[in-house]
């Protein structure tokens, strides 16, 4: 569970969470500069809020009273950024196996191979991130963050900047990471289709503030469960 | 070909400027991510003096290490006494004055090559479980390395045409300071050393056009490897 209780003020900018996230997959729908990537930014440890609470599975990452803000590198929360952002120096195989290399060996859970064959990445591994099509950056950008086992994944707008094709196939692989591998997700976009597609809850964010949508609301109440196991 | 003193003249610039190059790196580098990557007070300001060597006459940094350094000089007379150290009038004299007048190109070049990273790739390494030194060593520094390379030509390259703050500094000792630039000065006041002057202007020319040359195909390079540039 993560529990978010925390001001980040920049500027104008004024963002206000106090919501508590129970569900495997949390989508979060809003605008651009809505302060979506300020919250996952807040929740990574990139982003130091003002004050206030952070909290996944009792652990406190951030606590304005006691002064306590865990940096991002110890917090083993992974994300995926919309553009992948793989390091451009390092082989695929490198770039796959860099936060793996971060972590003791008692607390890797899953081995390259089967994520390398999860995402279907095999023949990519040797080759170096510039010579890779959007989709597979994107698809070693998340096998990266699996293999770092992560207690909680971000992800940010990981699909906006490909077409329509290729957010099929990785909304495919992202419903089997979250089937096959259990990690939490927190994912941040602004297409409703794909919230509709792999989260649990959804809320939307508007300048500054999370909403949880209701059963009623158009998003929730279009029936997309339905859609889907009828498909 | 050449005579002794020419040969000397060459080798000494050599030596200096490969000095210069080796001592102005690190500072260079830190002072070059300092301004790329941080916001503080007074960064103008530092920014102002880290860049005045470049649009000062170089006779006044020159008389200025002269007063600092001199045997009367404050910090002279502190590293003679204690390190029996004498910078004034010899060739660590010429390195020192060189390094003083090239160091803004290695400040330029590393704060270039540092902005052209995109901050974000930093922000993925840290999420997978790096921490600030280790993102440091694993991603800034190679990422930069190009552009810090390309720095290095040109402090050699400007260490090579320096005089102004050489001579003033460091005087023009055949053998112990009188780099190439010095070498041309006095053979164009000789009677004879029309041809001299000749030959060393010929070296000089090789010398400045190869380096920038060279820098060139370093930065193309570079830019093709982070994916800036294609093919």
């Amino acid at each position: 569970m993560l529990e978010l209780d925390f001001v980040v003020q920049r500027g104008d900018f004024h963002l206000q969470v106090q919501h508590n996230l129970l569900h495997p997959v949390t989508g979060i729908l809003g605008p651009s500069g809505g302060g979506k990537s300020t919250l996952l930014g807040a929740v990574a440890g990139l982003v130091k809020p003002q004050q206030g609470t952070i909290k996944l599975d009792g652990r406190v990452l951030f606590d304005s009273r006691s002064r306590i803000h865990i940096p991002a590198h110890q917090r083993r929360i992974g994300l995926v950024f919309q553009d992948g952002q793989l390091l451009p120096h390092l082989s695929v195989r490198h770039n796959l196996l860099y936060g793996y290399h971060n972590i003791p060996l008692a607390e890797r859970r899953f081995t390259l191979e089967s994520v390398v064959d999860l995402l279907e990445i095999g023949p990519l591994l040797e080759r170096k991130p510039r010579s890779l099509s959007g989709g597979e950056q994107q698809r070693v950008a998340l096998g990266r963050a699996i293999l770092y086992a992560p207690r909680l994944l971000l992800l940010d707008e990981p699909l906006s900047a490909l077409d329509e094709r290729l957010k099929h196939q990785i909304l495919a692989f992202l419903l089997r990471i979250k089937d096959e591998f259990a990690i939490p997700m927190l994912y941040v976009t602004h297409a409703v289709s794909e919230v509709q597609f792999l989260a649990d809850c959804c809320y939307t964010m508007e300048s500054g503030r999370l909403v949880l949508l209701q059963d009623a609301d158009p998003v929730m109440s279009s029936g997309w469960r339905q859609r889907l196991v009828t498909q | 070909m050449l005579t002794d003193m020419e040969w000397q003249a060459l080798a000494l610039s050599a030596k200096v400027g490969a000095w210069a190059t080796l001592v102005s790196l690190l500072p260079g580098l830190w002072c070059g991510w300092l301004l790329a990557r941080k916001q503080f007070v007074g960064k103008p300001v530092l920014e102002a003096i880290l860049f005045l060597p470049m649009v000062l006459p170089p006779t006044v940094p020159g008389y200025l290490l002269l007063v600092l350094f001199g045997s009367q000089g404050v910090l002279g007379r502190w590293l003679l006494e204690n390190f029996n150290i004498q910078l004034a009038f010899n060739w660590k004299g010429a390195v020192l004055a060189s390094a003083t007048i090239a160091f803004p190109l290695m400040v330029q070049a590393a704060r270039i090559a540092v902005q052209m990273i995109d901050t974000r790739i930093e922000s993925a390494a840290r999420t997978l479980g790096s921490s600030p030194a280790k993102v440091w060593l694993t991603v800034t520094l190679p990422l930069a390395l190009p552009g810090i390379l390309v720095g290095a030509i040109m402090v050699f390259s400007r260490s090579l045409g320096e005089f102004g703050a050489t001579i003033t500094f460091a005087g023009n000792i055949m053998g112990e300071t009188q780099t190439l630039p010095l070498a041309i000065y006095s053979a164009t006041h000789q009677v004879d050393g029309n041809n001299m002057a000749m030959r060393l202007i010929t070296i000089c020319l090789g010398f400045a056009f190869f380096s920038l040359l060279l820098s060139n195909l370093l930065q193309r390079r570079a830019e093709r490897w982070l994916g800036v540039r294609h093919a």
